[in-house]
């Protein structure tokens, strides 16, 4: 459904993005990880043809998106960063105005609008000013607009930033709503976002693609070790000698905890066991206070790391051809 | 047919803004109030010649009012839409760029054409008691016509340049003010510049007009005027290529 070749754009002597390659199959749900900066954004508004790479190619439903970019764009639903409106329009206005705008048959655009409404659930202000509207709602607008004309291809830009848990929860719900119907291509510098909704990952930094794979497979490749983050109340050198002796801890780094005068400690253990609870009856038996316990998630400045040095010393076997 | 929906767009942006009504507020009476003293004036000087002496009058007043008041009208015209950051979505959609330069050109046309046809009030009223020849006030009416065209074009050619409105209509003026200045120093030009400068001058095409006198060299310059600005829009649009969305 999508296909970039060798994707380079240069902005005068700025590189945004560089020799960006990659295939999204019909139904699949993509996210680009990376940081702000890493080239994402450049990436999808070539994709929606906002403007032309600087070389390489790319097809969007099998229309170039240089060549035929009309009939590219017309398969493509677009959700910006940034969601700018026109705010003295109300929503069903601007709605009709895109439903125009793409070509949507006349007769055909008054169901189009509401069924993009009750998907986007912004029925209940279809008459209200744009600019009267809260963030939320503009982003459900947005989203409204890129689903009208029923386009093939989705490409949504960062569509949770600025949404409370909520609304965010919401908006995943909907993305997931459209596996297999629609082909979505999302970004986002959360990985657990991209984790909860996506088939595959394209991790992009620096405008390179650093990998592609899927959520389980990016997990498999990067913990090697998972961590557990302890805080206990207890003398640091016993502490450590007595979680040492758990079978499967592989490592434990002890520290004074910064406002308190208890000892925290990073225990990295082998992947296989989830040893949170022999941990914690250890340190009960020893009669230790426990005053905090939780498994170490990778932060994404931990993946681009790992990513960054496995790149940078022998070719890592899942980047991109 | 994108043109048309674009269009209409930006004409109901006019009119829910407010800057219709301010705009065309402002034009007709201004317009009025030349037409009136200007007929007052003639009529105490016992002018005969309505062409050479009212209409002229008129129409250079006129002029005046076109200046001020359409830079104010093409300032938004893309400027907002960067600002806003609307014109992203906008190249998103399958609508080629000529359709979105021809749509916003095309709202400030007819809204021009409406400020035009409402002063045609005052002349109107002024038959009914004096039955004058009315080609060369045509003539006027077209001249004027296509000198708005000219402004509509250069000004919409600035709007796209600028993410900022104010530095939109203050480029409009720059631009046009120094196309009316050109041949104003007559003395610092040598005599073949002059002849150059008065032939780009927008101002000194106008006159023919005013005096009633439709010459096609005059009408080519226009359209060759405006022409020239809407291709510099549909380029400066191009820009996006290499310097990204803002």
């Amino acid at each position: 459904m999508i296909v970039a070749e060798q994707l380079t754009k240069r902005f005068g002597r700025f590189t945004a993005i560089a020799d960006v390659s990659f295939r999204v199959g019909a139904g699949e749900i993509v996210g680009f990880l990376g940081p702000n900066g890493a080239g994402k954004s450049t990436t999808m508004r070539i994709l929606c043809g906002v403007f032309p790479p600087s070389s390489g190619r790319a097809a969007v439903g099998g229309h170039d998106v240089v060549a035929d970019s009309l009939r590219a764009r017309s398969v493509v639903g677009y959700f910006p960063e940034r969601v700018s409106l026109y705010l003295d329009m109300t929503v069903r206005e601007y709605l009709h105005y895109v439903a125009e705008m793409k070509g949507v048959p006349r007769a055909q655009r008054h169901a189009d609008v509401n069924t993009a409404m009750e998907r986007s659930a912004t029925g209940d202000v279809g008459h209200r000013l744009i600019g009267t509207l809260s963030k939320g709602y503009r982003q459900r607008v947005g989203l409204a607009q890129a689903l009208l004309g029923n386009p093939q291809v989705l490409v949504l830009d960062e569509p949770t930033a600025g949404l409370d848990p909520e609304q965010v929860a919401e908006m995943r719900r909907l993305i997931r709503s459209l596996r297999g119907e629609r082909t979505v291509v999302l970004s986002s510098h959360i990985l657990s976002e991209v984790e909860a909704t996506c088939d595959h990952v394209i991790i992009i930094h620096h405008g390179r693609i650093l990998a592609v794979d899927t959520p389980a497979g990016l997990n498999q490749r990067l913990r090697h070790t998972s961590q557990i983050h302890l805080e206990v109340r207890a003398p640091a050198e016993a502490l450590a000698a007595a979680l040492r002796a758990v079978p499967g801890v592989l490592q434990v780094d002890c520290a004074p905890a910064e406002f308190s005068d208890a000892v925290t400690v990073t225990v990295s253990t082998s992947k296989e066991h989830d040893l949170r609870a022999v941990l914690a009856a250890r340190i009960a038996a020893a009669g230790w206070a426990l005053q905090e316990l939780r498994p170490v998630t990778l932060s994404l400045e931990t993946i681009f790391l790992s990513l960054v040095t496995q790149s940078d010393g022998s070719p890592s076997d899942g980047c991109a051809p | 047919m994108k043109w048309l929906v674009i269009c209409r767009r930006e004409l109901r942006s006019y009119f829910t803004s407010y800057i219709a009504y301010t705009l065309l507020a402002l034009f007709l009476l201004l317009s009025g109030y030349f037409f009136y003293s200007d007929l007052v004036f003639f009529v105490l000087f016992g002018g005969y010649m309505l062409p050479t002496g009212l209409w002229q009058f008129v129409f250079l007043d006129m002029r005046l009012c076109t200046l001020l008041v359409l830079p104010l009208l093409t300032m938004r015209l893309f400027a907002e839409e960067r600002k806003l950051g609307t014109i992203e979505l906008l190249w998103t959609y399958p609508v080629r760029d000529i359709d979105i330069v021809a749509g916003k050109f095309l709202a400030c046309w007819v809204f021009f054409l409406v400020m035009l046809v409402l002063t045609a009030l005052n002349p109107i009223v002024f038959y009914r008691f004096y039955a004058f020849d009315v080609a060369p006030l045509a003539a006027a009416y077209l001249g004027i016509f296509l000198l708005g065209t000219a402004f509509i074009a250069c000004g919409m050619f600035v709007s796209s340049l600028t993410e900022n409105q104010v530095v939109s209509a203050m480029g409009t003026y720059g631009i046009l003010v120094f196309f009316w200045f050109l041949t104003w120093n007559e003395e610092a030009a040598s005599q073949r510049l002059l002849g150059l400068l008065l032939r780009l001058s927008l101002f000194d095409r106008f006159y023919n007009f005013a005096r009633g006198v439709i010459d096609t060299k005059d009408v080519v310059f226009f359209v060759v005027f405006s022409g020239f600005f809407l291709f510099l829009t549909l380029q400066s649009l191009n820009v996006r290529a290499w310097r990204g969305v803002r």
